[in-house]
């Protein structure tokens, strides 16, 4: 699988899917939708726990990946955003982490199979969890930490296995908005590779809050890329917090320093008032055109607000330009 | 320090470090009488919340690998570790090796094994390959993240097995750079000088010397201390030879001749002198230079020397002033020159025009060109002017033409001088709310008077968002703009009367249309409790002997000799620098690389100024203080004039936060702070007022008949600075004696500045209690008309300028805050507690209403 992924990433640019969430709001779900069959008795509400739906529901997350490889993605994310000891914790659903990884990818990975038309793949979703180990969540305790690496390594451990159990092409830590978060995961990772002796593609996607150019945590582009250039990756990219836009000049910089793969998968522009996303398919596709001809990218996708129908531009758009040579 | 647990002295010394130019910090907390581990924990999660230290990568210094790990663990940038070596066997220092890989860390390799520290060159080539191949071909570590510390020993100290010290580091250096790609070379310098302590002359030239060496054979990080390196090629000859010889190992004499020379090369510190060769330049070369670098002392003989080359006066401003100012303008515009500077360059400006005024009218064959008439004024009863001058003083720099019409300006008077002058643009300036409606006052009689001059906007409480909705609505004649700082004001102007005119409008119009929308529908979704909510959620505090403090002295007491000496150490320099436009902390900004030369410079006049303040009585500071029992009935404070509540002096009206809160937050108030009435138990409270500016209209006046815009606004900016010092003396004197409840506090000055004491003193007009009205009542019962020599004008701005006024409150949970919106329904109750009309009281809410 790696030898394949890697041959194709010199021949074309890839495309990534878009947005988990987007789409499952689409459904308007209920609190039962979020309990069916596994979790009827539950004492804590769970509505908003989308991760959970792989396994509730999981004619509908298989639906929205059989969307975007319709829309032409190479690659789908399994719906397991949050699916860490930490990140359920909120929920009490830590006990529920290896069901939610393992079927997520199980069926991520089954409607991959569907397809024989080109190889599609199936990327594990590792998110940052909700909690940070640079920063403390108390202003007047700055000594603080809310989360170990420790905490975060073992958590990523248990996420990981069951993500590589249920069949996963590769894993994706992504939204790194701590990169000591980013890299307790990876040590994880390596951890597991060292013991079951196995090796798949790790992409890395990192999230530049804002314009100031920095990760939450403080970090430049550069910064970021440097911490994390120890581990042999398939690519390395910014998602989420900016539009297409304001992530071209952070983009620029991964271009011009890596030697691994530069991945983006941004957002539908800003949110606005309401929190809603509504840059359309066009637009969007317009400012990457920008990515594309200056020859940033390698693997192109969507995160927050974007749909199968933004997917399907920026396929169509992807299909027209070189890759970026590396 | 650690010991101690006195971290943030640690943490100021990282910052010394990392201001004194350290590329790298390096950590150690290997200590006998310490928890290591812990203590190597704790402080690298606080010096991630140090921006300015954690933009340096940290070097993990420890001889105990649990500590190195541990430290590992919380660092997300690239550390170093430092260090590991193949003392204790090739197994533990692969596994080592295996582990810092795996957390992407780079490794200092000492040049240490099994058989000891290797001290002659094949030693130290002979460990340091071992080390990389075990690295590079059995770890697989990264070639680029491995530093050899080939040891650095002493030189000259008397024993012949010492001579070639520093020659075997300068091969092994060599060797290690041609042999082991990708790896680096450090090394502790300081070490090679070490027979020559206490003589630093020696010392430094030892170390630039081993340094030079070193760099040329390819040694790339060092552990030096900065300050303590003379430049190369500014080592005196001799002793360079004396020392070379004795690094090199060239002669059999060489550490008797350094030990002589020594002797004889002590102290000796550098002379400073000035630099006068630019006056050796051509005359328009001169004036240029004088102009870049604000230097008046040649000026009027430079000027007049062109005066009588150039046909007509008038082109010796076209021609070379015009050019130099222009460089200004530039250097300005693409951020290579600061406010400070461009002050300066004004200062020169204005006193070669005006020398040559005369000569033009006499000759009455010519009229300066300028780019644009500008109109500036501070609006109608408001005082503050610093950002106005300053804004005046960057656009005369661009060559516009300034008519500042001074303070508290009606708009009368603007729209009567805004068309006698046909000026191109009105700038107006404020600084508290109040003034805020003043300018949407001005704006409507500018369009009521048929008016088309675009209107520039600017001072610390207005905001696009304001001049957006408010401002702009009511001038549609005209362009309104806000200006953020008086660096965009330039181009403001230029885009307002230049050939792009019809673009910029058109861009703003749109901007500001879509922050009105914006605001339109942020303000729809924002939710306002009741007032009766916000009430019900009401921070209620435990009220006892504990929480409450009787205080020593009660009544008013005048506070009318205190020296400024006094004052000048509780001075708060940041945002000092901040009223120059030059952004950053102190002291870090001294040090700052974009910066740090202008707010030394900066820092320096102040400094002078300060002296001069002190020495020759330019100002005097007054203030008043009283202290009351009071205690809160609903929102307000009621203050008696004795403990057994005879009778009511004068009731505070607070106004309580409508926000929704998240869980367990309260809807401030800040009668909160104070014991209800009901619960039968009195309470105090303490009240304020205090100013520097006594005295210094004479002042600015004197600057300003002397051109001096600079001087004039360094010190407004003083006496402002000094104003808010004496407020946090004062306060100190309030919590330590007068009042008395911390008797036994200690703080340091960043502690006091950071306002970590016990207790507050929220002013009238600031965000805690953003009523400017407040302020007319605490003035009567403090009488601080004739105790402190402060008025208020009509829209209740303290005159003089630099005066701070609030109260106080002494409850250990009493806590800033900021009020936020607030709607209707709270200022008819409010209305209603004070007497008055609601459509009368409600003009000085605008601000705060939703």
């Amino acid at each position: 699988m790696k030898n394949r992924i890697e041959s194709i990433l010199g021949e074309r640019i890839l495309v990534l899917d878009g947005a988990m969430g987007t789409m499952i709001q689409r459904h308007q779900l209920e609190e039962f939708d979020f309990r069916k069959g596994a979790f009827e008795k539950h004492t804590n509400p769970l509505k908003g726990n989308n991760d959970l739906l792989s396994i509730t529901r999981p004619e509908i997350i298989k639906d929205i990946h059989r969307a975007y490889f319709d829309a032409g993605a190479d690659i789908i994310e399994t719906n397991t955003f949050s699916g860490t000891s930490i990140a359920q914790a909120d929920y009490g659903l830590e006990h529920a982490v290896f069901d939610i990884n393992y079927q997520s990818a199980k069926i991520a990975k089954e409607v991959a199979d569907e397809y024989t038309d080109k190889p599609r793949f199936v990327a594990g979703s590792i998110g940052p969890t909700n909690r940070t180990a640079s920063m403390s969540p108390d202003v007047n305790d700055p000594g603080y930490r809310a989360v170990t690496f420790d905490d975060l390594r073992i958590a990523y451990r248990e996420q990981v296995s069951a993500l590589i159990e249920g069949g996963v092409d590769l894993l994706l830590v992504e939204t790194v908005f701590d990169t000591l978060n980013a890299k307790a995961a990876l040590f994880a990772i390596q951890e597991i590779f060292r013991e079951e002796n196995i090796v798949l593609p790790i992409m890395v996607s990192g999230t530049i809050t804002d314009q100031s150019g920095r990760t939450l945590t403080g970090q430049t582009t550069e910064a970021f890329l440097i911490s994390l250039s120890h581990i042999p990756l398939l690519s390395i990219g910014l998602n989420c917090a900016l539009g297409a836009n304001m992530m071209r000049p952070y983009l620029q910089i991964l271009n011009a320093k890596t030697s691994f793969a530069v991945s983006a998968h941004p957002n539908a522009g800003l949110p606005n008032e309401f929190g809603e996303y509504e840059e359309s398919p066009q637009l969007m596709a317009e400012q990457i055109k920008m990515f594309l001809e200056e020859g940033l990218i390698n693997i192109i996708g969507g995160c927050c607000g974007t749909t199968p129908e933004h997917i399907k531009e920026i396929a169509e758009l992807a299909k027209k330009y070189k890759p970026r040579a590396f | 320090m650690i010991q101690d647990e006195d971290y943030e002295a640690a943490i100021a010394v990282a910052l010394e470090q990392v201001n004194g130019g350290a590329q790298i910090i390096d950590i150690n907390m290997d200590e006998g009488m310490i928890d290591g581990k812990e203590a190597m924990v704790t402080f690298l999660n606080l010096i991630a919340s140090e921006p300015d230290i954690a933009r340096v990568p940290v070097m993990i210094d420890s001889s105990k690998w649990e500590i190195i790990e541990a430290g590992l663990k919380c660092i997300q940038g690239k550390g170093i570790v430092n260090s590991i070596s193949l003392k204790e066997g090739e197994d533990k220092f692969k596994e080592q090796a295996n582990i810092i890989k795996t957390f992407g860390a780079a490794v200092i390799i000492m040049a240490f094994d099994e058989n000891g520290q290797a001290d002659s060159y094949e030693r130290r080539i002979e460990i340091c390959s071992r080390s990389y191949d075990i690295l590079v071909k059995e770890v697989g570590f990264i070639k680029e993240d491995i530093i050899f510390d080939p040891n650095i020993f002493p030189v000259a100290t008397g024993m012949e097995e010492h001579n070639g010290n520093a020659l075997d580091f300068f091969r092994a250096t060599k060797w290690i750079k041609e042999n082991l790609p990708g790896a680096h070379v450090s090394g502790g310098v300081s070490n090679v000088s070490f027979s020559f302590r206490g003589n630093t002359k020696v010392r430094e030239a030892m170390h630039s010397a081993f340094l030079y060496h070193a760099i040329k054979n390819g040694m790339d990080m060092g552990i030096v201390n900065p300050t303590m390196l003379e430049i190369y090629s500014d080592i005196d000859a001799d002793l360079l030879t004396y020392v070379e010889d004795v690094l090199l190992n060239r002669r059999a004499d060489a550490t008797e001749r350094l030990l002589e020379c020594a002797e004889t090369v002590k102290g000796a510190g550098k002379k400073k002198t000035i630099d006068l060769s630019w006056r050796e330049k051509t005359i328009e070369d001169r004036l240029s230079y004088s102009l870049t670098k604000g230097i008046v002392e040649f000026i009027l003989e430079d000027v007049e020397e062109c005066r009588k080359s150039f046909k007509r006066p008038i082109e010796v401003i076209e021609g070379p002033l015009m050019d130099g100012m222009n460089i200004v303008g530039d250097l300005f515009g693409s951020g290579k020159m600061f406010l400070p500077q461009v002050v300066k360059s004004a200062r020169v400006m204005k006193k070669a025009v005006a020398y040559l005024l005369p000569f033009i009218e006499a000759e009455k064959g010519g009229k300066i060109e300028s780019s644009g008439k500008i109109l500036m004024a501070t609006v109608k009863g408001d005082v503050h002017d610093i950002g106005k001058n300053i804004v005046g003083v960057v656009l005369s720099c661009n060559n516009y033409e300034i008519i500042d019409l001074g303070v508290m300006v009606p708009a009368e008077k603007i729209i009567e001088v805004a068309i006698k002058e046909n000026v191109d643009i009105i700038g107006l300036s404020g600084l508290i709310t109040p003034s805020l409606d003043e300018m949407v006052h001005v704006a409507k009689e500018l369009e009521h008077a048929k008016l088309k001059i675009p209107l520039l906007i600017g001072g610390a409480t207005t905001s696009k968002v304001h001049t957006a909705v408010k401002i702009d609505e009511y001038y549609n004649l005209g362009q309104t703009v806000h200006v953020l700082d008086a660096s965009r004001s330039v181009t403001v102007a230029e885009s307002l009367l230049g050939h792009k005119k019809k673009g910029f409008i058109d861009d703003l119009t749109r901007e500001y249309d879509r922050v009105r929308t914006h605001h339109k529908n942020h303000m729809k979704a924002k939710q306002l409790l009741s007032i009766e909510d916000a009430r019900f959620n009401r921070l209620q505090l435990d009220f006892n002997e504990k929480t409450i403090y009787q205080p020593k002295q009660l009544g008013v007491t005048a506070c009318d000799n205190v020296k400024l000496e006094e004052i000048i150490p509780y001075i708060d320099w940041t945002p000092f620098f901040q009223t120059w436009e030059l952004h950053g902390r102190y002291p870090n900004i001294l040090e700052d690389e974009i910066v740090g030369v202008e707010a030394k410079k900066l820092f320096a006049d102040a400094q002078e100024m300060l002296e001069r303040i002190v020495h020759k009585n330019w100002l005097k500071a007054k203030g008043v203080i009283g202290l009351f029992p009071a205690n809160s009935v609903g929102d307000d404070i009621e203050i008696y004039s004795d403990e057994k509540r005879t009778e009511i002096l004068y009731v505070q009206r607070t106004l309580r936060q409508q926000t929704k809160k998240a869980k367990g937050q309260s809807n401030l108030a800040l009668s909160d702070f104070i014991a209800p009435k009901e619960h039968g138990k009195i309470d105090y409270i303490g009240a304020f007022a205090v100013t520097s500016g006594l005295g210094i209209e004479k002042y600015i006046e004197e600057f300003e008949a002397d051109l001096d815009d600079y001087n004039s606004i360094l010190l407004k900016a003083l006496a402002d600075r000094l104003a808010e010092a004496f407020a946090e003396y004062l306060h100190k004197a309030v919590r330590t004696t007068y009042w008395g409840y911390a008797a036994h506090e200690k703080h340091s000055k960043e502690e006091l500045i950071k306002e970590k004491y016990q207790g507050i003193r929220p002013a009238p007009g600031y965000p805690a209690c953003p009523d400017h009205t407040e302020k007319i009542g605490l003035f009567s019962l403090l009488d601080v008309p004739s105790l402190a020599g402060i008025t208020l004008t009509e829209s209740l701005a303290m005159m003089p300028t630099s005066s701070v006024s609030g109260w106080y409150f002494a409850h250990p949970d009493s806590k800033y805050f900021g009020l936020g919106k607030i709607n209707d329904q709270q200022i008819a109750d409010l209305s209603k507690r004070k007497g008055k009309d609601f459509s009368e009281i409600k003009k000085w809410y605008s601000s705060i209403l939703i």
